[in-house]
């Protein structure tokens, strides 16, 4: 099996609440762009925050890079290698400027600090945003903080990127700088998004989240196939 | 998100405390004001025996305002941690016949009381507080100081912070979370200790923007200083009854404190 990261049966309801996920199957191949659709608090964040440990399902397997996934210590080598971009930018950024903020993630892999500036400098370089390196992040545009978190995600080399509503907020320009990069990538990918047309750009794979399952779809199919 | 708007939030003026008890019927200004009195006539007491029986008391308002006990005796026991050392201390630092030594230094008999004192006092002052005062809701004891005539700002300032203690905690949770995302573990170097610093920093810098935000919003709501709070508080005859039980035992103490 070469499948990067796989979910079986996986089931999950947040306290006091109803189930939000009700035996979600998936899985990501190497090289591929699956773009995750569906209606607002269906549970595409909550799949993504399941994929790297943050939330544990009540029932079901996840696998990832090759080996099955449970506890804390097995998550902690996914989330080093998964690159999550949050859904509001204003969670991730939380260092006083954008170097030491993409520097904090490279650190947290054992590099020193000169070796994580140097990447800082490199992934700042490759996704164009040099004169960002000193600036204060709170101070960033809405668009300008979401290129810095995916900069910051990118600077631990991550082999699969897990991004949740990138284009929240964004404006035409910034979204089609985002779409540019993203198809520069390499790795492969989880979008989560409800910007049809953003996912027909970028996605190789769509599926929907409906019911609590995913469901496959074909991305040009407009008609809303729910077979829960 | 639907988990947040469907799972039945408790409202802001629930304090999950129970109902119909005792000390739930009474105003909570009677409340506050008695439990000051009780404060104060504690602390002027001294003998030990008195002292026990203003504990005994502060327990039976615990009791009868229904706090679930073992967790109302741990948070008692987390002020106590505040304390502990004065009273560690006193034996050696107060003068007096010697009780044994520690390392050539005497601890007293005088100093031993004294602390049991303060420890008593301390105790009795606090579970009143709970029983009395920490059993109402957050809003409803800002009305309560106003009408008290307690400073507008001060109450302000409570109530700013019965509602946005919440969005501060969720706002810490999430960055902590994204930090996790990021192959974040906490030890002990410098990039740790780094990190955390940027971490309640940024977590300052955006508590101001909000607070400048949330004060644009009110200003564009016609706010110029002073906000309407409704209450219900009303004084009946339970008050009443109540008031002067306490006076009469509160007495009682200060009379057998008189006789010893």
């Amino acid at each position: 099996m070469s499948e990067l990261i796989a979910l079986s049966d996986i089931h999950f309801a947040y306290p006091s609440g109803p189930p939000v996920l009700k035996g979600v199957d998936m899985c990501l191949m190497p090289g591929e762009r699956l773009c995750i659709g569906g209606h607002n608090g269906a549970g595409k964040s909550t799949l993504l925050h399941i994929i790297v440990g943050l939330l544990r399902p009540s029932r079901g397997r996840i696998t990832a890079f090759g080996a099955p996934r449970r506890e804390e210590k097995d998550f902690h080598e996914v989330r080093c290698r998964a690159g999550f971009v949050f859904q509001d930018p204003d969670d991730q950024l939380f260092c006083p400027t954008v170097a030491e903020d993409i520097a904090f993630g490279p650190l947290n892999l054992g590099k020193s600090r000169d070796e994580a500036m140097a990447i800082v400098d490199e992934v700042l370089e490759r996704l164009d945003l040099v004169s960002f390196r000193d600036r204060i992040t709170h101070k960033l545009s809405g668009g300008e903080k979401r290129l810095v978190t995916l900069a910051a995600v990118l600077a631990m080399e991550p082999e699969v990127l897990l991004l949740d509503e990138p284009t929240n907020a964004l404006d035409v320009d910034n979204k089609a700088r985002l779409k540019e990069i993203l198809l520069s990538l390499p790795q492969a990918m989880i979008l989560v998004s409800h910007d049809h047309r953003f996912r027909g750009d970028v996605s190789t794979r769509t599926v929907v989240m409906s019911h609590g399952r995913l469901v496959e779809r074909d991305m040009h199919c407009t008609a809303t196939d729910e077979t829960g | 998100m639907s988990h947040v708007l469907s799972a039945g939030r408790r409202a802001l003026t629930d304090t999950g405390e129970a109902r119909g008890t005792l000390i739930d019927g009474i105003d909570v200004r009677t409340r506050i004001v008695v439990a000051v009195a009780f404060a104060i006539v504690m602390v002027s007491l001294q003998d030990l025996a008195v002292l026990t029986t203003g504990l005994l008391a502060a327990f039976f308002l615990m009791l009868s305002a229904r706090l679930p006990v073992a967790r109302t005796l741990k948070r008692m026991a987390m002020m106590d941690s505040f304390i502990i050392f004065l009273i560690a201390m006193l034996p050696f630092t107060v003068p007096g016949d010697a009780m044994f030594t520690v390392f050539g230094f005497p601890a007293s008999w005088q100093g031993l009381r004294q602390a049991a004192e303060i420890a008593l006092t301390a105790n009795a002052v606090i579970l009143a507080l709970m029983a009395l005062v920490g059993s109402t809701e957050p809003v409803t004891l800002g009305h309560a100081l106003r009408r008290l005539m307690v400073p507008e700002k001060l109450i302000y300032l409570l109530m700013f912070t019965v509602r946005y203690v919440d969005v501060l905690q969720q706002e810490y949770q999430r960055l902590r979370m994204a930090m996790k995302a990021r192959g974040f573990r906490p030890s002990n170097n410098r990039h740790t200790y780094r990190s955390v610093g940027y971490l309640v920093g940024m977590m300052l810098v955006r508590a101001i923007e909000r607070s400048e935000r949330i004060l644009g919003a009110m200003k564009c709501r016609g706010f110029t200083g002073r906000m309407p709070l409704f209450d219900t508080l009303a004084f009946t005859y339970r008050d009443a009854v109540f008031a002067t039980g306490v006076t009469v035992f509160l007495a009682c103490l200060i009379g057998a404190q008189a006789i010893r």
